[in-house]
């Protein structure tokens, strides 16, 4: 099954792979921040994952490994 | 199966560009070439002055910080001394477009055998964002606040276009990082530009369309965006030299 795993501290939330996302299962999460204070992706739906890898094709800060 | 994981070539260190600078992607590109046609251990990079400037931390192989502008000159002497090693530089358009101009052109007369990675945003990023060589006709940037007046500061430079006019170099190609299908063109020609630094067949350089979302006053999203909107029409993609592949089309 798709695994998406995000590296948290080290996101900076720009929300590039928001916008790469075919199945718009990434999301922003405002409520939390993270050790360097932004607010970090994270994986809505599990789930739904095709593996495509295009969140961690446009992460600039590889904070994203895909497995399946 | 892992289908995605940061390439072995890059370090752990945190990258310390903006929030959606694609830097961090372009790097990761090289990154993966490196790591693609296992040449980590012999691999020389040659870091620029401007955003770049601490790449020297992020990248696994055996780095130089060149004075402003002058990479090129110092991956020549590196390629000389050492023809063996695969060495690459990766510059800004501040660097290379404008103060390393010089060594840039005069590199590629040579037909250096070296690889060349033109990072363009169109803005000079670390300073602030003033206007580049390399900034839109029009662009609002700190030092151009009405749009940049071509009637007294010219016209931005093609970097590209201006490279093909000369017989030295090998290769040029014009790439942008702006979505997924563009990225994948990126990597394949960068590993490209380094097969032929492989192959002895010189100078090879790939110029890649970037963004500035900080100075360009825009989200990481709407960059992207205005990427193909302005940037693109302007700085067209696609293989402006390969010299090898027109010799084979002759024969």
């Amino acid at each position: 099954m798709a695994k998406v795993t995000f590296l948290t501290d080290v996101c900076k939330g720009c929300g590039l792979c928001v916008t790469a996302c075919p199945k718009k299962i990434i999301r922003i999460a405002t409520e939390k921040l993270n050790k360097k204070g932004h607010s970090p992706a994270e994986i809505t739906d599990q789930e739904k994952c095709i593996a495509c890898a295009f969140c961690a094709t446009m992460c600039p800060d590889c904070v994203i490994t895909v497995e399946k | 199966m892992v289908v995605f994981k940061k390439p072995h070539a890059l370090t752990d260190a945190p990258l310390h560009y903006c929030p959606g600078c694609t830097h961090g992607i372009i790097h990761r590109l090289v990154a993966e070439c490196i790591d693609e046609l296992g040449v980590e251990g012999k691999t020389i990079g040659v870091a620029p002055v401007g955003c770049s400037v601490m790449a020297y931390n992020y990248f696994n192989c055996d780095m130089v910080e060149a004075a402003h502008g002058r990479a090129p000159a110092v991956a020549t002497g590196l390629k000389r001394s050492l023809p063996d090693n695969v060495i690459f530089t990766y510059q800004g358009d501040g660097d290379l477009a404008s103060i390393g101009m010089a060594e840039t052109v005069h590199s590629a007369t040579r037909n250096e055998n070296i690889t060349i990675i033109f990072v363009n945003n169109a803005i000079y990023g670390m300073t602030g964002g003033q206007m580049a060589p390399t900034s839109l006709p029009g662009q609002v940037t700190q030092t151009s606040p009405y749009g940049r007046d071509v009637a007294t500061v010219g016209y931005p430079i093609k970097v590209c276009e201006m490279l093909s006019q000369l017989d030295g170099p090998e290769y040029l190609e014009r790439v942008a990082v702006n979505n997924v299908k563009n990225v994948r063109n990126a990597k394949k020609a960068i590993k490209k530009a380094f097969e032929n630094q492989i192959n002895n067949k010189g100078f090879s350089l790939v110029e890649v369309v970037s963004t500035c979302p900080t100075n360009w006053g825009m989200t990481p999203e709407k960059a992207l965006s205005w990427v193909d909107e302005k940037m693109i029409p302007y700085y067209p993609l696609g293989v402006y030299k390969d010299r090898s592949a027109a010799k084979e089309e002759n024969k």
